[in-house]
């Protein structure tokens, strides 16, 4: 049993304080994708299928280098952000920061790959 | 007042209680779409990191990403990009306070249904 009020309990601890920024980074993230996706789709899927050679050729060139590189970093930040909404709804405790943690790590070595890659591609 | 059942209330009645509606469907399927799309991520990511290790690599990783599963899986990630497109599209409206009466959020979910395939086809015919 509780004995402490409302009030009490709430007393001194202030706003929540954090939250918004989230919620603001997803925003931006979608606008951002909202513009690089079907940029994306067309020009990336426009070279699949082709042989090693022009692939190489094709990443080679700025267009395709800066808007692949830009949707990988942008897009995994958005996923990073996005999934780890999913998680705090349906995982608690420990499990929750592991997979929080796992998400984190997941998306940024999904975006040093692909740059990674971009790069010794373009050069 | 004194909240003296803490932690202890009536839980209100959740998913499996309600009769599915449009709305919470098209809300379920972008968290869905969403996170399946890292699967397409990790294959372009690979894809890309095989083009870049060298002509043999790439031979393997391009066979498996052109075969007949390669192709279902990205067609599968079109589908999700484009509902996961149109349904954070909606989102951006939603956040701005507009669309939210019922008949209004109804006809979005339909457009991101039926506009998720429409730009499908598309996709596919072009590429």
């Amino acid at each position: 049993m509780a004995f402490l009020t409302d009030r009490k309990r709430a007393q001194g601890l202030g706003s929540a304080k954090t939250g918004t920024e989230h919620f603001w980074g997803m925003q931006v993230s979608s606008a951002a994708l909202a513009v690089l996706i079907p940029i994306f789709v067309f020009t990336f899927g426009a070279i699949l299928g082709a042989p090693h050679d022009e692939v190489v050729a094709y990443f080679a060139r700025p267009f395709p280098a800066i808007l692949t590189g830009l949707t990988l970093v942008v897009g995994m930040t958005h996923f990073k952000n996005g999934a780890q909404v999913m998680i705090e709804d349906y995982a608690h405790g420990a499990a929750r920061k592991w997979l929080i943690i796992g998400v984190i790590c997941l998306s940024y070595a999904v975006m040093a790959t692909g740059l990674f890659a971009l790069v010794k591609l373009a050069l | 007042m004194a909240d003296v059942n803490r932690g202890n209330r009536p839980l209100s009645p959740h998913l499996q209680i309600y009769r599915p509606q449009l709305t919470s469907i098209t809300s379920i399927l972008t968290r869905i779409t969403g996170n399946a799309l890292i699967v397409a991520a990790l294959l372009i990511t690979w894809w890309l990191l095989a083009a870049a290790s060298g002509e043999g690599y790439f031979a393997l990783v391009d066979g498996i990403v052109r075969s007949w599963f390669g192709k279902l899986v990205f067609l599968g990630a079109i589908w999700a990009v484009w509902y996961h497109f149109l349904a954070g599209l909606r989102h951006l409206y939603y956040d701005s306070g507009r669309g939210l009466d019922i008949p209004t959020a109804e006809k979005l979910g339909w457009a991101c249904i039926g506009g998720s395939v429409v730009l499908t086809l598309i996709t596919v015919i072009i590429l």
